[in-house]
């Protein structure tokens, strides 16, 4: 029984907070490839810039969770959300933009990101440094621990306050996408410039309109993001590094272009990871007076090490890209 | 006062001319065809009207006022439509969606003008919720079409609405451009279906190598040994 709460803990509970991560990261990835038609490769970089900014948040006003009984990191968060939306845009406007409006390649802007993405993380270390920052200096991270109603269970369920509202926050954030997407004008229209944006043009729909829109909605994911998984673990500026790989994966398994796709690629991929660094002989155990002596099993069973589960996204980016290019939601080809 | 008038129109893609001096005017209550052998500059002469191909001579007029090289957003409100050949419907969206995405540029109320167009092609008002990449050749024709119709334009550019469609949907088709022309909507297309689109225009410009090479009522043309022989099939 315990060892199927450590089961739980470890693969249940983390690859849902990771994939959510994952997920939240992913949909805009894949809407500023629906709409602008290039990987951009700094979306890892935005979510690390909103972290910071609700790192900043949270350093002017420490108490200000402790009003409404949440994380002051969440509290500030929608703050945050804000600035790195405009971020995002400003972003366009001073990179992306002069470039689109030369018509140039899709794989120049992909540079023109890799560009960006330096230049965010030179200067955030110039800034912040490189030391990890904890967002809870001035209050306690809530921890629950759940005991379970079983005689045998002696190891309890670990949920932290943060992996529940990131939770929360990724099933509003997708319900309101949705409501979004397929009732709004402007969310029509985003997916009308998706699917043909030389006749959304002729349709009269203003696509710079659609562009912001759709850099507003990347940039404040990525800041909610950036600031949940750092409330969970630590603020760290190599964040972005980490976590470019496996967004990118999560797009590209769910189907580039498809929101949906996004959020369960998001999914596949932090289970995956999760379900990959899990040590399986904690399984084995209480079947070791079933198993036969001859056979030795070791103390670690794992598909990965966990210092190599970069390798989990990697894999499964390129097996996706061999087998079913377009994804699971029938995306676009890369 | 004439509702477009086209003159002089020199332009092309990449520094060569398709276009070498084409003139073509319209009045409201008008339907004119463009026809023309491959490669004469028919489409081209549409979409130079249309603002999506750089005009380096002449003039388009609409309503008197210079839109020559206009935007095409500028043109969708100053009252112009166009359907393009190809790509001319958004595949994901629904029916629905695809004539909501027309009145994009609309503030007011527009349920009445989704009545209209669903009367005249009933097809898309029982697939209205259907996406529209999964329609039929012809009920995709309607769906841009009526996406075209949503700005209520005074005047409809169509680019070979009948193309690959068959002989049902193409009479369909013929049918609801007089409709929609008798409704005072005035309308310029390029058709392949000459005879049939002749019949219908009430002005007809076969083009040839970039210029006009006869201008006249359609009848006329219809009637017209020349034009019969050389474009017509005999």
């Amino acid at each position: 029984m315990n060892e199927l709460i450590f089961f739980f803990n470890k693969v249940v509970v983390a690859g849902t907070v990771i994939g959510s991560i994952y997920a939240l990261g992913a949909i805009g990835v894949t809407l500023v490839f629906a709409i602008l038609r290039f990987s951009h490769f700094a979306h890892a970089d935005i979510m690390t810039f909103g972290a910071f900014m609700s790192y900043i948040l949270v350093v002017a006003f420490p108490e200000l969770g402790g009003y409404v009984g949440l994380p002051t990191g969440f509290v500030v968060m929608p703050i945050a959300m804000l600035v790195t939306a405009f971020f995002a845009v400003g972003l366009d406007k001073a990179f992306y933009k002069p470039l689109r409006d030369n018509n140039v390649k899709p794989v120049v802007m992909v540079i023109a990101s890799i560009g960006v993405t330096l230049m965010i993380q030179g200067v955030l270390r110039l800034f912040a440094g490189t030391t990890s920052r904890n967002f809870y200096f001035a209050e306690n991270k809530e921890i629950f621990r759940i005991k379970l109603p079983f005689e045998a269970a002696s190891r309890k369920i670990f949920i932290t306050e943060p992996q529940i509202l990131l939770v929360l926050f990724l099933i509003v954030a997708v319900i309101s996408l949705h409501f979004f997407l397929t009732r709004s004008r402007l969310g029509k229209a985003m997916r009308a410039m998706s699917d043909n944006p030389d006749l959304s043009r002729i349709s009269g729909i203003n696509t710079n309109v659609v562009v912001w829109t759709t850099w507003m909605i990347a940039g404040g994911l990525a800041a909610a993001a950036g600031t949940l998984l750092s409330l969970d673990v630590t603020l760290k500026p190599d964040l972005s590094f980490n976590i470019l790989l496996p967004i990118f994966a999560a797009a590209v398994v769910g189907g580039v272009g498809k929101p949906y796709g996004a959020i369960a690629g998001g999914f596949v991929v932090g289970f995956a990871e999760t379900l990959a660094i899990f040590n399986w002989s904690i399984l084995l155990r209480p079947f070791s007076g079933i198993i036969p002596d001859w056979i030795d099993v070791p103390s670690t069973i794992a598909f990965v090490p966990t210092e190599y589960k970069i390798v989990v996204p990697f894999v499964l980016l390129i097996a996706i890209l061999v087998w079913r290019p377009t994804g699971i939601f029938k995306g676009k080809v890369l | 006062m004439t509702l477009l008038n086209a003159t002089g129109l020199h332009g092309g893609y990449g520094g060569m001319n398709i276009l070498n001096g084409i003139d073509m005017s319209i009045d409201s209550n008008e339907i004119g065809v463009i026809i023309g052998a491959n490669g004469a500059g028919k489409s081209t002469a549409l979409k130079a009207i249309f603002g999506l191909l750089n005009v380096t001579e002449g003039s388009v007029l609409l309503n008197g006022k210079n839109i020559t090289n206009m935007a095409p957003d500028k043109l969708v409100r100053a009252g112009m439509g166009f359907v393009p050949q190809e790509h001319n419907i958004f595949p994901s969206l629904s029916v629905l969606e695809n004539l909501e995405m027309g009145a994009f540029v609309r503030r007011d109320n527009f349920s009445h003008l989704i009545d209209q167009i669903y009367e005249y092609f009933p097809d898309l008002a029982e697939k209205r919720n259907q996406p529209a990449g999964e329609l039929s050749g012809g009920q995709r024709q309607m769906v841009a079409m009526g996406r075209a119709l949503m700005t209520e334009p005074s005047l409809l550019l169509l680019d070979e609405p009948t193309a690959g469609l068959s002989p049902r949907f193409m009479n369909v088709i013929f049918d609801r451009v007089v409709e929609i022309n008798k409704s005072g909507v005035g309308i310029l297309m390029v058709e392949q279906n000459a005879k049939q689109a002749l019949a219908i225009a009430h002005k007809g410009f076969v083009l040839a190598a970039g210029r006009n090479r006869y201008t006249d009522t359609g009848q006329a043309l219809l009637n017209d040994p020349d034009v019969a022989k050389s474009f017509l099939g005999g």
